[in-house]
């Protein structure tokens, strides 16, 4: 009799959990229907976006068989890709997924040969370095987007800009049908839902550019984060939302709550099959991220020196409004020849035959002139005070 | 040969003997005491390079500063001026008691009973593997708690927390606590996966606990006229309440600690003290483990250690004084 009893409980117990699957797989739904339709800025032809930059560097000879890298998570994708392809060159280069900010730390603290970072190093950072002066080398451009997980409005149904964005995520906005974004979105119908806002709890590259993002365009978020130093970085003191740890939890969380908007970088939101936001640009159109909008904002724009700028918010018609490049980080004068020339061989490679690979997973290529600036940075790459390499650079 | 010589012989041998025993006993007493040495140099040791770890923080912002501000803003821009402390560690505090206390009330209920069906009242065949089961609850890694938790039980629980705000949201007070809207990662979530998660060892010791109430007592009991709930609750719950005291005791050391699986649930807003219980927050080990891989801001990784600091210190109040209790109500008892 007992045992039956218990029988029963372990019966509920298992339609329970199944419930609990079916529950969750109802939740996932909206999101998973959504076939990316097919923008016609982003038809462009894949072939115009791989650009077969010449390599006008030969492999030097007598460098180390192995690299060591660490940093962005915003670049993992495609630096995976490219230490895949190139470890058949007999080289291989490990990069660890840590953060932009570990990243800093570790070139800082001279563990790595190269660090990554999707923001630039501050003054302050630099001069902390125990190595000397470091080089940023542009390596790729890619894009952060905003992802929802709202009833009934599937993938390029949804239009914002900067200042709604920005109200949303300091906490002004709280409806999905509030008359700010109906205005944006005559044609969708939006649900009376309170918005899920979703940020990431890590300190991270990509909060960097998106808050760098809010800040240029939306006076309210740089006013609720008191001024706009504190309203941008790598960690910022979010007034409202849900944290998820790393781009995976954002993704995650976005898929799992009604309601949600979150960012991430293009490929993560691909990847989870999540439905992302037309964003208004500087010449006030609304754009998709894909490769051709990415690379736009990489072209005919005006770099400083040392290349420690943002792409975000350029004023070109088809350009993508969040769009980001990631850094190398290497000292310029460095110490064991062996691992230089390795380095000077592997970004060398990377900023030429390895620009062929990121339209392939929703990344850009760099344009001609982001490409030389970057390629001109190896030359001032150094052994016991002499150059390396003499790359004839043009500009046009 | 003898009785006195043979008597002497004896002697001489159990002297020889005792001697090895000597010997024996005090190396084996020194090992044991090493054992202990190691384990108490281990923890000053940490406690020391916890403070060392937290000292420029805590002289630069002043000791007191951490714990009368519950904002934690990172940020280069006022990180370097003394007043006020950008690193206010309160809200931690509270989002670590509230999701503890949360899995206590949920979880002790029903590890008592569970504990009491598998003591005294399931059939004999079925106690052991029930046991079995429950004990391998503990054996799931709380990363598989967490990401069931976001997958699984979040979608569940929407509907009940909707029902929860729509029902007591109007009332005074209790109201507060249960205001929606509910997004999933909230404290409530967080101290659902902490109950199950401190479940199985808060089980396991009140079986223990249980399993030594006498078995004369409890059929005198039963031979008195007593039904079975009157006898468990005379002579095996009575005797009990200082054992369940300190099961919960423990169970609430491994609530404060957890990590992983809290920080995937709890929403991580490490900003303000939210009082209801469908908002999100932030635990002390779900901040350290959030931000100290990117912890380059002034003072900001010195600032994580003082959270793990103040994790260390306010454990081991809980500690000792769940310690002093149970020994004060085995007194009253004895």
């Amino acid at each position: 009799m007992i045992l039956r009893k218990t029988l029963l409980a372990a019966g509920a117990l298992v339609a329970l959990l199944a419930s609990a699957s079916v529950g969750s797989a109802k939740t996932a739904a909206p999101a998973q229907q959504s076939a990316t339709k097919p923008a016609p800025l982003c038809n462009t032809k894949l072939l115009t976006l791989r650009p077969h930059y010449p390599d006008p560097v030969k492999p030097l000879a007598g460098a180390a068989s192995s690299l060591s890298g660490a940093g962005s998570t915003f670049v993992n994708p495609i630096m995976s890709l490219w230490a895949s392809t190139y470890a058949k060159q007999g080289i291989k280069v490990a990069y660890q997924s840590i953060g932009s900010g570990g990243g800093i730390a570790q070139i800082q603290a001279q563990t790595v040969d190269f660090g990554d970072s999707d923001i630039p190093m501050l003054d302050s950072e630099l001069a902390a370095a125990k190595g000397g002066p470091i080089l940023h080398i542009p390596l790729v451009v890619g894009g952060v987007v905003l992802t929802y997980n709202v009833k009934g409005v599937g993938a390029g149904h949804l239009h914002l800009d900067g200042p709604t964005i920005g109200k949303i995520y300091a906490g002004e906005i709280t409806k999905w049908d509030d008359p700010a974004i109906k205005a944006m979105n005559p044609n969708t119908p939006l649900p009376s839902e309170n918005i899920a806002v979703v940020h990431r709890s890590d300190g991270s590259g990509t909060t960097g550019v998106f808050t760098d993002f809010l800040t240029k365009t939306s006076p309210d978020w740089v006013s609720k984060l008191g001024g706009a130093t504190t309203s941008q970085g790598k960690t910022v003191a979010w007034p409202v939302g849900i944290g998820g740890k790393g781009s995976d939890g954002v993704s995650a969380l976005v898929g799992q709550t009604e309601g949600a908007i979150g960012y991430v970088e293009l490929s993560y939101a691909i990847s989870a099959k999540l439905p992302y936001a037309y964003i208004k640009n500087r010449s006030g159109a609304y754009i998709p991220p894909c490769t051709a909008t990415l690379a736009a904002a990489a072209l005919k724009t005006s770099f400083p020196a040392d290349l420690r700028t943002s792409l975000t918010w350029k004023p070109a018609p088809n350009a993508y409004p969040i769009t980001a490049t990631t850094f190398a980080l290497v000292y310029q004068n460095q110490t064991d020849a062996a691992k230089a020339k390795a380095l000077v061989n592997f970004l060398s490679w990377v900023l030429t035959t390895g620009q062929n690979f990121p339209a392939s997973i929703n990344y850009a290529p760099e344009g001609k002139i982001l490409q030389q600036k970057a390629l001109s940075q190896l030359n001032k790459i150094t052994v016991g005070g002499k150059a390396l390499v003499n790359i004839p650079i043009s500009f046009k | 040969m003898s009785a006195a010589s043979h008597r002497a012989e004896t002697r001489k041998a159990q002297a020889l003997h005792q001697q090895r025993l000597r010997f024996a006993d005090t190396a084996f007493r020194w090992l044991v005491a090493g054992s202990a040495t190691v384990v108490l140099v281990a923890f000053v040791a940490t406690a020391f390079f916890l403070v060392r770890k937290s000292w420029p923080a805590l002289s630069h912002y002043g000791v007191l500063s951490f714990i009368d501000s519950s904002r934690w803003t990172p940020s280069t821009a006022v990180a370097t001026v003394s007043h006020p402390n950008p690193y206010g560690v309160l809200q931690f505090v509270y989002g670590t008691v509230l999701t503890s206390v949360i899995a206590m009330l949920l979880a002790v209920p029903v590890a008592v009973g569970l504990a009491l069906y598998i003591t005294d009242i399931a059939p004999q065949q079925l106690r052991r593997p029930l046991a079995y089961v429950v004990d391998l609850f503990a054996a799931v890694p709380s990363v598989v708690y967490g990401f069931w938790g976001i997958f699984a039980l979040l979608p569940v629980l929407h509907p009940i927390a909707d029902n929860l705000s729509s029902w007591l949201g109007g009332i005074p007070v209790i109201g507060g606590v249960f205001a929606g809207p509910f997004f999933g990662p909230s404290y409530f979530a967080a101290g659902i996966v902490l109950a199950i998660m401190v479940l199985p060892i808060v089980t396991a010791i009140c079986r223990e606990v249980f399993a030594v109430a006498p078995v004369s007592e409890k059929e005198a009991a039963l031979a008195l006229g007593a039904t079975r709930w009157e006898m468990l609750r005379m002579s095996v719950l009575k005797r009990s309440t200082a054992g369940i005291f300190g099961a919960s005791l423990l169970g609430l050391g491994r609530a404060f600690g957890e990590t992983i699986a809290v920080t995937m649930l709890i929403g991580n807003s490490v900003l303000s003290i939210t009082t209801s219980i469908f908002g999100q927050g932030a635990t002390m080990p779900s901040v350290i483990a959030n931000e100290f891989t990117e912890a380059t801001e002034p003072f900001h990784l010195q600032s994580l250690f003082v959270v793990g600091t103040l994790l260390l210190i306010i454990t081991l109040i809980v500690n000792v004084l769940g310690k002093l209790v149970v020994s004060r109500i085995s007194e009253t008892i004895a």
